[in-house]
């Protein structure tokens, strides 16, 4: 401990050259991450702003399960589950799965009712590239919680021609 | 003028190559052969066995409701003659391609002749939901039958002759099926495995293609896929070689009706 | 003008009351995106299974919104509470008068 504050009060020339190519190094890392990893598309935003209004979903309760590589993207397994008691007085009312990539970003809702038992499901999606998709649950107290799942698709489905 | 010793090896080389070549494109061994399920994913392999996740079990209904249906100018049905449940095809689609009054004959071929012959109707087109539908009824009931081509007196020639298009480069990529499928089966091509290519689950309901298809319709594809000129549909060379590949496939369980990516 | 297709449910047939059992649905249906396109440069229009809904005894106990992202011959695997003997009733409604009805009996012990 001592030794490195010894280090730094030797040289001060070294002190500022250190500082300064920190800095450097975190200038470059921000410009080499790429954009689509920090921002979604419009349609993207809209899409999720429809459904949860001016909440804020909250990260967690939500398990979103899709194979991380897949070989189609026209029938991938989805499946979907949501931490809930599932009572009449607390339970998910809907769950909404939105794509990063597809040509529209709604893939389905699903509503759940306190008969429903459990908050899950399974159904198969079409994926039109690599990408991320979001759940977005809706509860009955109002509020909101999100889960996503990253894959891989080496074939999209979605566009083509016949 | 005077080869270079250089040359010479090369020579010998080139020549090593070539009987490796002949060596390679013998069959791959009866221990060694592999259905393209074992490369699928679990998700995909999960489809394809359990009848409440496969796609392809609406066509096999599909194909009930056509096989009592009464059709044609003689008002009969498949079931009139065949039986209604359809369980006297057990061990028909395991034997198909197969030589026929002297004619060499696939199952989709079959159908179409019979309907011709005994209902007076009218052929159905390939890859028509018709004749999907009840190729992959008549072939869903040899389920897990193994297949059961032989090499005849018979079928001999034809079967040498689909060999001959297995073995065979074609199109402008300049490949031959063997290149592929014998000599280079489990490497990879882009990102995916590349099957032996038996046809052990046809029709199949191929996700890429979103609905239930023939062999013939996903021969063509690879043919396509190397730019050359497609077989047409119903001919004869397609059915020879058919029957070399369902011969190639020999022994291995019927999978029909298949899931594949 | 109303078309319909083949669909199937698979639900138990025998539950304990109140036990969390689970249905399977599925329907034939090509599931037409509207983003594709012919040779020509025509697109496709749209032609999708929109609603999903399902109702025992007649009281709706679970509903899906489907969009052009679900996969053809559309599949939904969910669950309900075994409350009661009786029907549990599947409806598939969509583009161009689509709708398909079917349904399972199931008996409480």
């Amino acid at each position: 401990m001592m030794n490195l504050f010894k280090l730094h009060a030797s040289s001060p020339n070294l002190t500022r050259r250190l500082y300064l190519s920190t800095l450097g190094i975190l200038g470059l890392s921000t410009s080499f991450a790429p954009l689509s990893a920090l921002a979604k598309k419009p349609e993207v935003i809209e899409a999720i702003a429809k459904i949860v209004g001016s909440n804020i979903p909250r990260d967690g309760r939500v398990k979103l399960v899709i194979p991380p590589l897949v070989e189609s993207g026209n029938l991938v397994v989805l499946k979907v589950a949501i931490q809930s008691p599932m009572t009449t007085i607390d339970y998910v009312k809907a769950i909404h799965i939105i794509s990063e990539a597809n040509p529209s970003p709604n893939i389905f809702t699903a509503y759940f009712t306190p008969r429903s038992g459990r908050a899950e499901l399974t159904t198969r999606v079409r994926l039109a590239d690599s990408q991320r998709v979001w759940a977005i649950a809706q509860m009955s107290d109002g509020s909101y919680w999100q889960g996503y799942a990253d894959t891989l698709v080496t074939l999209s489905a979605c566009t083509e021609m016949i | 003028m005077k080869t270079s010793p250089l040359c010479k090896q090369w020579l010998y080389v080139l020549f090593a190559i070539m009987i490796a070549q002949s060596v390679f494109a013998a069959e791959i061994a009866k221990v060694n052969r592999q259905s393209s399920y074992q490369l699928m994913t679990a998700e995909n392999q999960a489809m394809q066995d359990d009848p409440n996740l496969n796609p392809a079990l609406f066509w096999v209904m599909d194909g009930h409701s056509l096989w009592k249906e009464k059709t044609g100018n003689k008002n009969v049905s498949c079931a009139s003659c065949h039986g209604d449940s359809g369980k006297k095809m057990s061990g028909v689609a395991t034997q198909f391609p197969k030589i026929l009054r002297g004619k060499l004959r696939t199952l989709e071929g079959q159908i179409n002749q019979c309907r011709a012959s005994q209902q007076d109707a009218s052929a159905l087109a390939y890859e028509s939901k018709e004749l999907l539908a009840l190729t992959t009824f008549v072939a869903s009931q040899s389920k897990g039958m193994p297949i059961a081509i032989q090499e005849t007196p018979l079928n001999t020639k034809d079967l040498q002759q689909g060999k001959q298009f297995f073995n065979e480069r074609m199109g402008q990529l300049n490949l031959s099926c063997a290149q592929c499928h014998q000599d280079r089966a489990g490497l990879k091509l882009g990102g995916s495995l590349i099957p032996q290519g038996h046809p052990t689950a046809y029709p199949i309901y191929r996700i890429e293609w979103q609905t239930m298809g023939s062999l013939q319709r996903r021969l063509r594809n690879c043919m396509s896929g190397v730019r050359a000129k497609q077989f047409e549909y119903g001919s004869t060379e397609m059915a020879q070689l058919e029957l070399y590949l369902m011969w190639r496939a020999r022994g291995m369980p019927l999978e029909t009706p298949g899931v594949r990516p | 003008m109303s078309k319909t297709s083949r669909t199937g449910i698979i639900a138990p047939a025998n539950a304990k009351k109140d036990s969390i059992i689970e249905i399977r649905a599925i329907a034939q249906h090509d599931m037409e995106t509207g983003f594709r396109y012919t040779e020509d440069g025509k697109r496709i229009p749209r032609d999708i299974i929109r609603l999903f809904t399902c109702r025992y005894n007649n009281e709706e106990v679970f509903r899906a919104d489907f969009y052009s992202g679900i996969g053809a011959n559309p599949l939904i695997i969910f669950n309900t509470i075994a409350v009661a003997s009786g029907t549990i009733e599947c409806r598939w409604t969509g583009d161009d008068g689509y709708e398909a009805v079917n349904q399972v009996n199931i008996t409480i012990s």
